[in-house]
Order: C-alpha cells, then structure tokens, then sequence
C-alpha cells in the first residue's frame, strides 16, 4: 500500500527538525578525536568523574526505587484530601529547571536550610557540597519518572490476581513481593532505566546544591563541561561515550518507546 | 457448614440476602446479570466490606459487624474458583498449586501441589507457563489450586462461563467430580440454570439483591416463583386469584384450571401444552383467547410461537404445523389451553 504524499512544506520543515538532531549527532563523530580519545578517556580525573557518577547514579536510582515504589502504590491506590496535589508537586521536577532544584534544595537542606540547619546543630551533618548531595539532587530530578512509570503500570494491573492470592492466604506482604511486584516488574524495569538515564545526565541541580568538587561531587557532566574550556578533545570523546550510553537505554526501553508496527 | 447474612449497597446495587449451605452440599446462587450474586460470594470472601454482614463457617465467626469481628480474605478458610482463572502469569503451573500451601509456609508445597495437579490430570504442565494452558486446563488448574489448601468453604464465581461450549462440558463433568469428594461447603454462583442444575443440590435464586426462591433443583425448577426462573426453565408463569376453579389473572383474564384451591396463586403452563388454531378451537378445551403472533422461533423439529395480546403466552408446536398454520409474524391466531393442562401451586 502507497501511503499518501507529504505536502511539500511539511516534508522540508520536517527534514530540518531531523536535521537539527542528526547533525549534532554527525558533529560528534566527525571530530571525534581517534587518536588522543583513548588518553583523554581514561586520565584520571575523567575515571574519577566517571566512578563518582555511577556511584551516584546507581544510588540515586536505588533511592528513587525504595521511595519510589511506596510513593507510586499510593498514588495508585489511595485516596485522601489533598493526594492529587501532593502528586502534582512531587511531578514538577519532570518540568522544572534544574537549578531551580538545587537552589530549592539548598534553601531546605543547605547550612541555613529549613531542615539543614538543624541536622547540622543536632547531628553535625553537613549535606551540602559532598557526594549524599549529588545523590540527592540526582534523585530529586530523577525519581519522578520512576514514580510516574510505576504508577501506570500499577493502575493497569488487574487487582483481582491480588484478591486470588488473598484468597489462597497470602498475607499483604507476601501478596506483594509475590504477586504485585512481579506483575507490575515490566514497569519497574523502564522506570528505574529511564530514572538512572536522567540522574546519570543530572547537571544543574547538581552543581548549584553538590557543587563541582573533583572526586566528590564532581560528575561526568560537570567534568564534561569543564573540560569543553580545558581539553576540548575530552569533552568531545566524553559526550561520545555519553551518547551511545543513551542509545543503550533508548534500545533497553524500545518496546516503551520505538513503535514496532 | 456456612451460614451467610449479607447487607451492602454498591452503586446501584442494594443486596440484602442471607443463605447457608450445609456440609457437603452444593448450593447455586442464581440470578440474571447484575443481580448482586459475584458481590454476595465477595462479601463472604471478604472482598468486599459490606454494611451489615454476618459469616460464619463450621461454628467459627468469619464477620460479624454488629460484634465487630472480621476476619480479613487471607485468614478465611476459603478457596475461590474465579470466572477467569486468574492463574499468576509469571508463576510456573506447579507453583500456583502451591501458592496457597507457601503462604501457610507447608514445607511440603511442592509434594501436595505436584499430587493435586496429578488429580487433575495436568502432572505434565507443572513446568509450564499458565499462558500454555487451554481455558478448561487452566480451569482446573485454578480448581487444584484452591482446593490445594483443604478450605472448608469452597466459592465458585462463574466458573465455566468463559469457556467455549465443548470445553465447558469437560470441564463441568471434571468440576462435578471434584465438588463430590470435596467435604466443607461449596456456594457456586452462576447465571447459567444448566450449569446450576448439572452442580448443585440446592438453588437460591437472587434478583434484584434479594433472595427470592430457593430449593430442592427440581421443586425450584418445578415451581418457579418468578419470571426469571420461568423463563430459565421455559415455561409460562402466571400469578393470579384463585377462586372456585378459576383463576382471576393479575392481568384482568381468567384462567380454568382443575384443582386451582383458593387465594393467591402461581400458574404454569408448559409452551407444550399450548395449542394454537387459525380459527376459534371447537371442543372441550375451557380456555381460548385470540392473539397476534409475535415471533416464531425454529429449533430443529419444533419451533416456539410468541403469541401477544391480552394475555401473553408462549407456545412450542411441531415444524409441520408452523407451515399448515402458516405461523408467521403478526399472524391472527387463537390460543387454547385445556384445564387439566394449567398447573397451579400457592403463591
């Protein structure tokens, strides 16, 4: 079957979009430096940047999952005054300028912060500027596609395989760990996937809550765009890496997101 | 032995019916769509929280919500057979059967779900995925594994009504066979009277959340007591008056029937024993009355005649006579209805 002509002006619009992708795309692989890429991946400030944002990443995703996951069944589930508000403003990270985050993270957890202030006189504990606040800047801006992924596929699962449990005396735990979770797994899957993509590429809140400490706070991005002014070789072969790191996660996800017709 | 009282609203729904099923004994809850039957076995099960409900099984208090007692579904010696099996997809057959036996931590799971799998002739699918499973295979699947862990009530939502006809025959002999040697109570709800007559020893019909029949199969079947139950068994039902031999109709006609008695009465008349005639019927029958034909329904050698008017009726007559009456739609006919004909029981 021929499937109708584009109307020409759409077709030239529609090239320039593509192009304003694959270009950027080609930039990368047409400088990309063969040579020094090697050196310049694997000097020891991009290796530490590098382990401090899977650490971070990772941990930021393991948070988001054990926050996560309850935050998403109630949203799902429960009903109380106020939810649908509560899960608005849980949401607008997913909208919001990352900066926006970390200075809203430095107001509530900073020195002088609402919270910080007196984990810092009753405990000592200083969050700002080390690596709990880079994983925390990451989970604030990553957890909520996890939480939103989770919760539709909770909303579409079919209840009744937990009454079926139930019914066989399965108390709620066991009903959980053996029936929700694994029906809903599929949907774990993409959101942790898709939560470690964004908090691996996490930048702006980071850098406004975490700050840019070589080997604690300092991430990938961050080496990245500081090594753009330094070493612009490095910053190419990095974003490289970055890229096809995504690409990984885009095929990981692709029944999610690449149409199969 | 389960004693069951149930009061809630839900939505349009007001049920408000009680029932008890005897040790050993398959009891049907039977009633059209939306009658409240899946909710009433919900409510026993827990599923649902009713206003007011009342369970007991074997002398042990389920819920009682004027006490406040109410155990929650997991702690209910029960096991349901839902109308889609509801196997866990991501669990192997095997150890579906042994869900239930896991939960009470049996540490002889495997043993007993492997022996119950054998009884049901799937020994060879303990591996298997359910998605492998037929419809009646994974039905029996689901039998096995709420029978697994020996409940003392066993509840019966629909259980075939998703299967195609020829498996459902199979799978209604196997459930037969099982539901015998199975000795706690069963409650099986159904909209379907075949299903329901194949299965139980005792229907409650329910319409409209209220129980109103039940009994004995066949003194059900053989004295309906409501529209619904007529038209399940096929015959027509009529409510009247009796007085003197005849019966004033709630429709304003009368009726003559022999042994009629006296005051309120059901009357029935099987579609057989309705003669339908192109002119006024000369002879002894004693009651005749004019119609229109409303439908003619073929089945095999004989068909069905709605006839409309003053007093609606059913008839079945022979294929042959449909084409010497020439029967069809809208056709001017008369009906006949010997006396002897008209069975008549107290309302």
């Amino acid at each position: 079957m021929r499937s109708e002509p584009i109307p020409r002006p759409f077709a030239l619009l529609a090239v320039l979009a593509a192009a304003l992708f694959l270009l950027p795309l080609a930039g990368l692989l047409v400088r990309f430096p063969w040579a020094e890429a090697v050196g310049a991946l694997t000097s020891p400030e991009i290796l530490t940047a590098a382990g401090l944002s899977l650490v971070t990443s990772l941990s930021a995703t393991a948070l988001s999952i054990l926050l996560g996951v309850p935050l998403a069944m109630v949203y799902a589930r429960a009903q109380f005054p106020g939810l649908r508000v509560v899960r608005a403003l849980t949401t607008l990270p997913m909208v919001l300028p990352p900066v926006v985050g970390g200075v809203a993270l430095l107001v509530a957890f900073g020195r002088r912060g609402i919270v910080g202030q007196f984990l810092d006189s009753s405990f000592g504990i200083r969050i700002p500027f080390t690596t709990t606040a880079a994983v925390l800047a990451a989970t604030f801006v990553a957890m909520p596609f996890l939480v939103l992924t989770v919760e539709a596929g909770l909303r579409s699962m079919d209840r009744r395989y937990e009454e079926a449990a139930r019914s066989l005396g399965a108390g709620r735990w066991m009903v959980f760990r053996r029936v929700t979770l694994p029906l809903v797994a599929p949907s774990l899957y993409a959101g942790a996937v898709l939560c470690w993509a964004r908090a691996l590429g996490e930048f702006g809140a980071t850098i406004t809550f975490a700050g840019n400490v070589p080997g604690s706070t300092q991430t990938l991005p961050l080496a990245v765009y500081l090594a753009l002014e330094t070493r612009p070789e490095a910053a190419i072969a990095l974003s490289l890496v970055l890229l096809l790191l995504s690409l990984v996660v885009l095929v990981a996800l692709r029944d999610r997101y690449l149409p199969t017709s | 032995m389960l004693k069951a009282d149930i009061q809630l609203r839900l939505g349009t729904l007001d049920l408000d019916a009680a029932l008890d099923a005897g040790p050993g004994e398959v009891v049907a809850l039977l009633g059209p769509n939306g009658a409240g039957k899946s909710t009433f076995l919900r409510a026993v099960a827990g599923l649902v929280r009713a206003d007011r409900a009342s369970v007991v099984l074997d002398g042990v208090v389920l819920e009682d919500t004027a006490a406040g007692v109410r155990a929650p579904t997991e702690r209910r010696p029960i096991g349901i057979v839902f109308q889609q099996h509801l196997l866990f997809p991501h669990l192997s057959v095997l150890e579906n059967v042994a869900f239930g036996l896991r939960a009470r931590h049996r540490p002889d799971a495997h043993a007993v779900a492997s022996a119950w799998l054998e009884r049901v002739g799937l020994g060879a699918y303990a591996d298997a995925r359910p998605a492998a499973l037929s419809g009646g295979e994974a039905q029996r699947v689901a039998l096995a594994r709420a029978l697994a862990v020996d409940p003392r009530l066993l509840l019966l939502d629909e259980p075939l009504s998703s299967l195609d006809a020829t498996t459902r025959v199979e799978v209604r002999r196997e459930l037969r066979r099982h539901l015998a040697s199975f000795d706690g109570a069963r409650l099986l709800v159904t909209h379907d009277p075949l299903e329901a007559a194949a299965l139980a020893d005792r229907l409650v019909i329910l319409e409209g959340g209220r129980v109103v029949q039940s009994g004995p199969v066949d003194e059900v079947t053989r004295h309906p007591r409501t529209r619904f139950v007529a038209d399940l068994v096929g015959v027509n039902l009529l409510r009247g008056r009796a007085a003197g031999g005849v019966i004033a109709l709630d429709g304003g006609q009368q009726l003559t029937a022999l042994d009629a008695g006296d005051g309120d009465v059901f009357a029935v008349i099987h579609p057989r024993s309705v003669a339908i005639h192109r002119t006024h019927p000369e002879g002894t029958p004693r009651n005749v009355w004019p119609g229109t034909v409303r439908s003619v329904d073929l089945l095999g050698q004989r068909a069905r005649i709605a006839v409309g008017g003053s007093l609606p009726i059913v008839a079945e007559v022979s294929a042959s006579s449909v084409r010497d009456l020439d029967l069809r739609e809208r056709a001017e006919v008369w009906v006949s209805v010997k006396a002897a004909e008209v069975g008549v029981y107290p309302a």
